[in-house]
């Protein structure tokens, strides 16, 4: 038997059936084509599917679809605002902190949450913040400025 | 084990520990919290629940509270929210570094203190960090509520004292005496996102002069369990944590540890490593103790 979900997403009212057993990364992805929140391993350990649920940083893999009923959540959809990019999407793309893509969404969702928490991270808070996302093409370095960067950006200076 | 058809498969959320204590009972039943260990198990084929019972819509299990005699830690807090938890980190600077150990930023927005209980895994950060500080479990099941120090909850890898239709509400750890403190530390061969080799967690409580007068000592990942050393904490009372009382604390240790041999150490060096480890969060106990407000 299917169950029926009522949550937010973005910010809307959103509603879908699921299995017991989906996850909210399949819901997402399957049922409400929100494909921009990417599945890598589906165990938790590369934070490809970071969403934020209920202010909260989790991967969506890890959350059963049924769980995230009367809950809010935030996806790389509803990063930018119409046209206008997120800080974050620019700064990744000034400093090429992306190749293939795949992490990307998690990366900026991840970012996000934590200049959101901490406007003025050290390189070392930023890097421990993010040992849960996983990226094989750029080395981490450029997606580390690239936050860094950001996030002087948003407290008004220039680096 | 069998996977169930997937029409049987059911989500429930109950909001009372009865409800939730009446489901579990159900064949193939099992508690859904965090979901860290659970999910990741259902996907790798190890489990097949035929009913979800998600807690966390169980305020008890979902509270941290400071009381005039003790911490009460719900079973289903996220790690994310001890960690931010001023009481906690005031009164238990080593259970928040043991807790705070555990995953990445997402798995500590929904992995829980008492989930990593229940995995009964022997390597466990938060498990030896309990211990030291004398936490106790709060289960209840259809027979009532009962009470288990967290050194007696696991009985082997895997396995732990709840039967069917039990529940881990939650822990209570009494507050600290004046001038107690506690630390917990791991060794893993990188700094982020791995399994501990060895724990050590560390509770000292001195007296006015700074005399050592109660101590715990625990090693996790070195024995089919976590487990108390009562020879270690012999060498630290009546020392003030000097170099030769915690020389023979870490002797002690590495005299109790019972650990295997696998990919993440031998047991000459695991042995070897259980030593270092009590010196070093004893050191840090010490440190903090003497630093201690007078509660």
């Amino acid at each position: 038997m299917k169950i029926h979900v009522h949550t937010r997403v973005n910010g809307e009212a959103t509603e879908f059936l699921c299995a017991a057993d989906r996850s909210l990364l399949e819901v997402l992805r399957d049922e409400l084509q929100l494909t921009g929140t990417k599945e890598g391993c589906s165990t938790g350990d590369c934070g490809a599917c970071s969403v934020m649920l209920d202010g909260r940083l989790v991967c969506s893999c890890l959350v059963l679809a049924p769980e995230v009923d009367g809950r809010s959540i935030e996806t790389i959809e509803g990063v930018a605002k119409g046209d206008q990019i997120h800080v974050l999407q620019r700064k990744f793309l000034e400093h090429a902190a992306l190749q293939c893509g795949i992490c990307t969404p998690g990366f900026i969702i991840a970012a996000k949450a934590l200049l959101e928490r901490n406007p003025d991270p050290s390189e070392e808070e930023t890097r421990y913040w993010l040992a849960g996302n996983l990226c094989r093409c750029t080395g981490y370095d450029k997606i580390i400025h690239a936050v860094l960067d950001a996030a002087a950006d948003l407290r008004g200076e220039t680096r | 084990m069998e996977r169930a058809p997937l029409e049987e498969v059911r989500y429930e959320s109950p909001t009372t520990i009865a409800h939730a204590a009446q489901l579990l009972g159900e064949p193939g039943a099992r508690v859904l919290a965090g979901g860290t260990d659970l999910i990741v198990q259902m996907r790798t084929g190890r489990t097949a629940p035929r009913v979800f019972v998600d807690v966390k819509r169980i305020p008890e299990l979902c509270r941290i509270h400071l009381d005039a005699s003790k911490l009460w830690l719900g079973a289903a807090v996220p790690a994310a929210l001890v960690v931010e938890n001023r009481d906690a980190n005031e009164l238990f600077p080593g259970l928040v570094e043991a807790v705070d150990l555990i995953g990445s930023t997402q798995i500590q927005g929904r992995a829980s203190v008492g989930g990593n209980l229940c995995n009964s895994s022997p390597a466990a950060d938060t498990v030896p960090a309990l211990i030291a500080i004398g936490a106790v479990c709060v289960i209840a099941g259809p027979e009532g509520e009962r009470r288990v120090p967290v050194e007696s909850f696991n009985s082997a890898p895997g396995r732990n004292v709840l039967g069917a239709g039990e529940l881990l509400v939650g822990f209570e750890i009494p507050r600290p005496p004046a001038r107690t403190a506690d630390a917990y530390l791991r060794f893993i061969p990188r700094t982020e996102m791995d399994i501990a080799v060895v724990g050590a967690g560390v509770s000292v409580t001195l007296d006015a002069s700074g005399v050592c007068t109660h101590a715990r000592v625990v090693l996790g990942a070195v024995a089919p369990t976590a487990f108390l050393v009562p020879a270690a904490a012999s060498a630290l009372v009546g020392s003030r944590g000097e170099d030769a009382a915690l020389a023979r604390a870490a002797a002690a240790s590495s005299e109790a540890a019972r650990p295997i041999d696998d990919k993440r150490g031998t047991i000459v060096y695991r042995r070897k490593v259980s030593g270092v480890l009590t010196k070093r969060a004893a050191a840090a106990a010490f440190e903090r103790a003497r630093g201690a407000r007078t509660r």
